[in-house]
């Protein structure tokens, strides 16, 4: 176990080093002049010159990819253009913590629903209750996830007044985006649920459990439910990270100050120093989510090949 | 984006010999005849394409003409969905807006599907260094989660509808990599391959005349999947101010622009909305029949 953990853990390293090189191209692949573009259509050669000097450009490519790692390896990826604070401040300060809250708390609403909707679905199948839920996961799983937060906050903030439209603090902030974020994702794991469980229901041993008069809750949930969890735990993972995506355009959506409407607005202002150190600490933390999953498997299923 | 179910382990089938191949697809349309919910998505996605390439003759009014002393009409007999903030009649946007959502759903899909059958059918039938690489390249594509790949590759390029079709495109390439490699590796193994390259094809003609037949049944599928996760995608990046761009009208854009209206007039947002949702629903009616007819696995 512990030599899966090491391997595992070194698996990522190549990952890394990759994400760490699309990131840094990312400034070099901009068509046309990055100094230009970032110092402003009004900066003169001057001062274009000097955002150059400023961001290394004009050293030779690898050297600027080595410093750039070095100085991301030390918590250092530059600062911004905008705001000319580092951009580990700003991404760290509070806004890296509002998306991980976010992400975390649609996660755990996606795989609540989404568990009991697969399970009531699998066992009843083909029952009105399973036709109905696996429609509804089919709208989750197609609903744009703009619109739903949208039309959630005409119905929840603009009709009925309960809770706020805009913002991030309180609790109440926190179940419009929530839901937005967790919808999809909760469609997806009632469906990997449903099917999981239904295969593994069909299974020999199932059988035998109930031969041996073993009670319909036992079999379900203690033989069938655990085994059916092990490909959901990794549906789960995923879901984490595209998440962490989705953040974006929740954010956006209902003026969270996170990761995702800080990406958007880095954009907009050509801040590239901070849309590269975003997107690093996005991909890192998907990484690193994703690696926690793997290893994670090994503790629900001992029959996991490790090699 | 990523909403499509994984089905790499979907079994490719090639064990039968190749003069069954129509007796496979005579059973696979018998199955897929018999899913309602599949003709039922097929049903959605033909009405739309007929209404986007229709879109000229059956729009009541020009999408693009101002009529600002109508502006933010609700439903009405002259404007069926309302009309928006300049006094554009919905309808018609809507419909003009289905030709580029489902271009760039379509053609992003074509185009990273092509890419990633390349990559895929290479890194399986070659192997050794070809595949470690590629496969690492597709590792460090899939890092970046979510909308973030498209974004990121829409930041370096700049905002326009090209470039949403290169970003949507750029993040189904590892996605089709790994479905094909899986498929290339398992049709690799068999006798009648190694019988092939015996009797000297060349690997051309191996991998176009012998594979590419054999591992089509998840391509095809992951395909009509990709396009629906595609359409979300690209009108996400408009939405938010990174793809096509106003006054064009695009689903994503006319729901950006409608938002701020939500409370006064919410046809703004609730009708391009439910469009999306529908041909989504479409796409995913469709793409899961077809999984389910192709899947040798699959009872009848």
């Amino acid at each position: 176990m512990f030599l899966y953990i090491v391997r595992r853990i070194f698996q990522t390293i190549p990952v890394m080093i990759g994400v760490t090189l699309a990131v840094f191209l990312m400034m070099h692949l901009i068509p046309g002049d990055a100094a230009k573009i970032m110092a402003g259509e009004n900066a003169n050669p001057e001062q274009v010159e000097q955002m150059r000097e400023n961001l290394g450009l004009n050293d030779p490519l690898y050297e600027q990819y080595f410093r750039f790692i070095g100085n991301a390896a030390t918590g250092d990826l530059g600062n911004s253009i905008r705001t000319s604070r580092p951009v580990t401040q700003e991404i760290f300060d509070s806004r890296f913590w509002i998306t991980v809250q976010l992400a975390i708390i649609g996660t755990a609403l996606a795989v609540l629903f989404g568990l009991i909707a697969g399970i009531i679905s699998a066992t009843r199948k083909y029952s009105f209750a399973d036709v109905s839920l696996m429609v509804i996961a089919l709208f989750g799983l197609s609903m744009p996830n703009f619109w739903l937060g949208i039309m959630l906050i005409y119905l929840f903030s603009v009709n009925l007044g309960w809770l706020p439209v805009a913002g991030w603090g309180t609790w109440e902030h926190m179940i419009l985006p929530a839901i937005t974020l967790g919808t999809a994702g909760a469609a997806i794991i009632a469906r990997m649920t449903r099917s999981s469980m239904l295969e593994v229901l069909d299974q020999d041993y199932i059988r035998t459990a109930y031969a041996k008069g073993v009670g319909d809750k036992l079999v379900i949930y203690k033989h069938g439910l655990r085994n059916a969890l092990i490909p959901v735990v990794t549906v789960v993972g995923l879901q984490f990270g595209s998440l962490l995506g989705g953040a974006v355009v929740t954010e956006t959506v209902f003026a969270v100050n996170g990761l995702g409407r800080l990406i958007i607005d880095s954009i907009r202002a050509h801040d590239f120093p901070m849309v590269q150190g975003t997107i690093l600490v996005c991909a890192v933390l998907f990484v690193v989510v994703n690696t926690i999953v793997d290893i994670s498997y090994r503790l629900l299923n001992k029959r996991v090949d490790l090699n | 984006m990523d909403h499509q179910p994984q089905i790499e382990t979907m079994a490719v089938n090639p064990a039968r010999p190749e003069n069954s191949r129509a007796l496979r697809w005579k059973s696979f349309y018998k199955k897929l005849a018999k899913n309602k919910a599949a003709l039922a998505g097929a049903f959605i996605i033909l009405v739309f394409a007929l209404l986007a390439i229709f879109a000229p003759l059956i729009a009541p009014h020009n999408p693009s003409t101002f009529d600002l002393p109508n502006k933010l009409q609700p439903p009405s007999s002259d404007n069926w969905l309302g009309t928006d903030d300049k006094g554009r009649d919905i309808l018609s946007r809507i419909l003009y807006g289905s030709r580029i959502s489902l271009v760039v759903g379509i053609l992003s899909t074509i185009l990273g599907a092509l890419v990633g059958i390349i990559l895929g059918i290479v890194s399986g039938y070659y192997g050794k260094w070809v595949d470690t690489l590629i496969m690492r390249i597709c590792d460090v594509l899939l890092a970046f989660p979510g909308i973030l790949l498209a974004l990121a590759i829409v930041s370096v390029l700049g905002a326009s509808t090209t470039n949403v079709i290169i970003a949507v495109a750029f993040y189904a390439i590892p996605t089709f990599a790994r479905i094909v490699r899986g498929s290339t590796l398992t049709v690799k193994k068999l006798e009648y391959i190694d019988a092939i390259k015996a009797m000297g094809a060349r690997d051309t003609r191996i991998i176009f005349r012998h594979i590419l037949p054999n591992i089509m049944s998840p391509i095809i599928v992951q395909s009509t999947l990709y396009i629906a996760s595609a359409i979300i995608t690209a009108s996400a990046l408009s939405f938010l101010g990174m793809g096509t761009k106003p006054p064009t009208p695009e689903w994503g854009t006319m729901l950006a622009q409608g938002r701020s209206y939500v409370a006064q007039a919410p046809h703004l947002t609730i009708f391009p909305g439910l469009v999306i949702l529908l041909v989504v629903v479409g796409f995913n009616l469709f793409g899961d029949g077809l999984r389910d007819a192709l899947d040798p696995r699959s009872k009848k």
